[in-house]
């Protein structure tokens, strides 16, 4: 037991409104706590269901630090398992994804399943007779997570048996992945090919909070965005020459601090909020032939510009994804210890919208978000110096200042300018709810 | 004029050692107007398009590319990265001295550094070459990294 363990008041005294201590993003017991209450208390992303679209599809991932597979049962619903043969521990299954048929077999002994875990046999069996093997732990299966909710094929599960319902916890904030989906005139995603998968040398966190700092893309990525509009300008094309898709993605990472305050950031309780309230990176997107038809036709036309007007940008989903709804990505940021964050970002297809909606969020994710992306280079290069950095015992506080009040109320839904860290700061009151509140009421029991 | 086997060879292990070299200019001087350099992310993947690559990158984005190397404020380039490529004999698929369109094969070994760190790739470099007035020229490049669908950190140069 070390400083935090079981002691709620100084896991509570390392966010201290507009400062955090830096324990939190490189602290490996309070990394192990974030495990324990964190992830284990709120509602965590897992995958998409078109994923797993047969019976016995599996899916292979971990909720916090903790290896799980997501299934389709033999019902069609998806179930969310440990990764774990409750006989002597063995992953059940290692590939990403895969059919398992009926039921799961532990290659180690041959113990099988049913694919929402129940134990269906074991050979040999009689050597358990009279052993009082029906009392063991092991007799009951592969052990399901505490709660799982398919929303609109968006799969997230709570690994607590008790605690904060799925609507509870996310509430509003679930107008982002609504219009995400409402983009499809069938109102529905499927998962394009694989995700990108990038490594991280920083805390899980210094990556969520990225998401809404709208004052970073004209500095940390002046090289990339900037040096796009300087050789585009080179090219002295003829006025009104329209951007090519490439440059419609990059340039407005270059706006001035102006266009980004009016943007706008939304907060909602327990640490969810998005920027580009009112506009942003994604609202000039020249638009695709036949598609708004396509979407009259689905919803009626004041309903398909409602959410074609809509164009949030980044919405963070607590604690630990990013959705783009304007373009169909999402990003997980799977923490792998204090100080390692593996990132994987996946696109969607609209259902029934034309495939060159596919093409740019494709072009997007590779752009903006791939390990060989010009643009991710000089973010992690920014994360990765910041985990350096706060080795550094000559400060211990990060600020999120920027435009803090006394008294924030994180409780209620709010708009601010869009360059507040407000967002980064409604984290981290979440993050202490979650983090203390098992804590808080083991020490109540005690 | 016709292309010997050895001519492809030759441009293949120049085309190497100018990125090694970062002679970028002379590198994009080599590629056609209309052509991709293309870093598939899954094994075997058929589609650029409509699913995510790594890398698919016209001569605007490849230029973009090089040139933010050498920027003032190009912040994960200070200090530099540096590549190097060890090739296998290249595999000559298809010459078509009448078209002037050639395909290569090239296994090769990758190694990129920057501070402290070293890492390694193996990789399938697929080249569709062509002849435009008496020069060899790269119509498209195929790059498929051994464990393209693993977590990487930065890669910051040409494989």
């Amino acid at each position: 037991m070390g400083r935090y363990t079981d002691n709620p008041a100084a896991v509570a005294a390392l966010v201290r409104g507009s400062e955090v201590h830096r324990d939190v993003y490189i602290d490996p017991e309070v990394f192990k706590l974030e495990m324990k209450h964190l992830f284990a208390n709120s509602w965590v992303f897992v995958g998409h269901d078109s994923q797993t679209p047969n019976k016995g599809d599996y899916f292979t991932t971990q909720i916090g630090d903790q290896p799980v597979i997501m299934v389709r049962h033999t019902d069609n619903e998806i179930k969310v398992l440990y990764n774990r043969c409750p006989h002597k521990g063995t992953k059940i299954a290692i590939d990403r994804t895969g059919n398992t048929g009926k039921f799961f077999r532990c290659p180690y002994h041959a113990w099988s399943f049913k694919t929402d875990g129940c134990l269906l046999a074991i050979p040999l069996k009689k050597g358990y007779e009279n052993t009082g093997f029906e009392n063991a732990e092991g007799s009951r299966g592969m052990r399901a997570v505490g709660a799982v909710k398919n929303y609109r094929g968006f799969v997230f599960a709570r690994l607590a048996e008790e605690g904060i319902s799925f609507e509870e916890f996310f509430d509003g904030s679930l107008s982002s992945l609504d219009n995400m989906v409402d983009r499809s005139p069938a109102g529905r995603l499927e998962v394009a090919g694989p995700p990108l998968r990038y490594m991280h040398k920083c805390n899980w966190k210094m990556l969520v909070e990225n998401q809404t700092d709208t004052c970073h893309p004209m500095v940390a990525h002046e090289s990339s965005a900037g040096t796009a509009v300087k050789l585009w300008e080179e090219l002295d094309m003829p006025e009104g020459t329209p951007l090519p898709p490439a440059m419609e993605i990059i340039a407005p990472f270059m706006s001035a601090y102006e266009f980004f305050e009016k943007m706008g950031i939304r907060t909602w309780p327990n640490g969810h909020g998005h920027t580009g309230v009112h506009h942003s990176i994604h609202s000039n997107y020249s638009a695709i032939p036949g598609y708004f038809e396509k979407m009259v036709e689905a919803y009626g036309e004041e309903k398909a510009k409602s959410i074609l007007d809509e164009n949030r940008h980044n919405t963070v989903y607590f604690p630990n994804i990013m959705i783009k709804g304007p373009i169909q990505q999402l990003r997980v940021f799977i923490p792998l210890a204090a100080d390692k964050t593996l990132v994987e970002s996946y696109i969607y297809r609209l259902v029934d919208a034309p495939d060159e909606l596919t093409a740019r969020t494709a072009m997007y994710n590779r752009m903006i978000n791939a390990p060989t992306s010009i643009v991710g280079h000089d973010d992690l290069e920014m994360y990765e110096r910041a985990q350096e950095g706060l080795a550094a015992d000559g400060l211990e506080w990060v600020n999120v200042q920027r435009l803090y009040e006394e008294d924030e109320d994180f409780d209620t839904e709010k708009v601010e300018n869009g360059t507040t860290e407000r967002q980064m700061r409604n984290q981290f009151h979440a993050w202490v709810k979650f983090m203390t509140a098992d804590m808080a009421a083991k020490e109540a029991a005690e | 004029m016709s292309v010997t086997r050895d001519d492809l060879i030759d441009f293949l292990y120049d085309e190497a050692r100018m990125l090694d070299e970062g002679r970028y200019d002379e590198w994009l001087a080599l590629w056609l107007k209309d052509g991709h350099y293309w870093m598939p992310l899954d094994y075997k993947q058929t589609d650029p398009i409509h699913v995510t690559s790594l890398m698919y990158e016209d001569i605007f984005m490849l230029k973009l590319r090089v040139e933010r190397l050498n920027g003032a404020r190009t912040f994960s380039q200070k200090p530099k990265s540096r590549c190097h490529h060890v090739l296998s004999r290249p595999f000559v698929d298809e010459i078509d001295n009448e078209a002037g369109r050639y395909v290569t094969t090239t296994f090769m070994h990758y190694v990129e550094t920057r501070l402290d760190e070293q890492f390694l790739l193996a990789l399938t470099a697929r080249h569709e070459l062509a002849l435009v007035d008496g020069r060899i020229m790269i119509a498209n490049k195929r790059v498929d990294l051994l464990n393209s669908d693993a977590a990487f950190g930065n890669i910051q140069l040409l494989p």
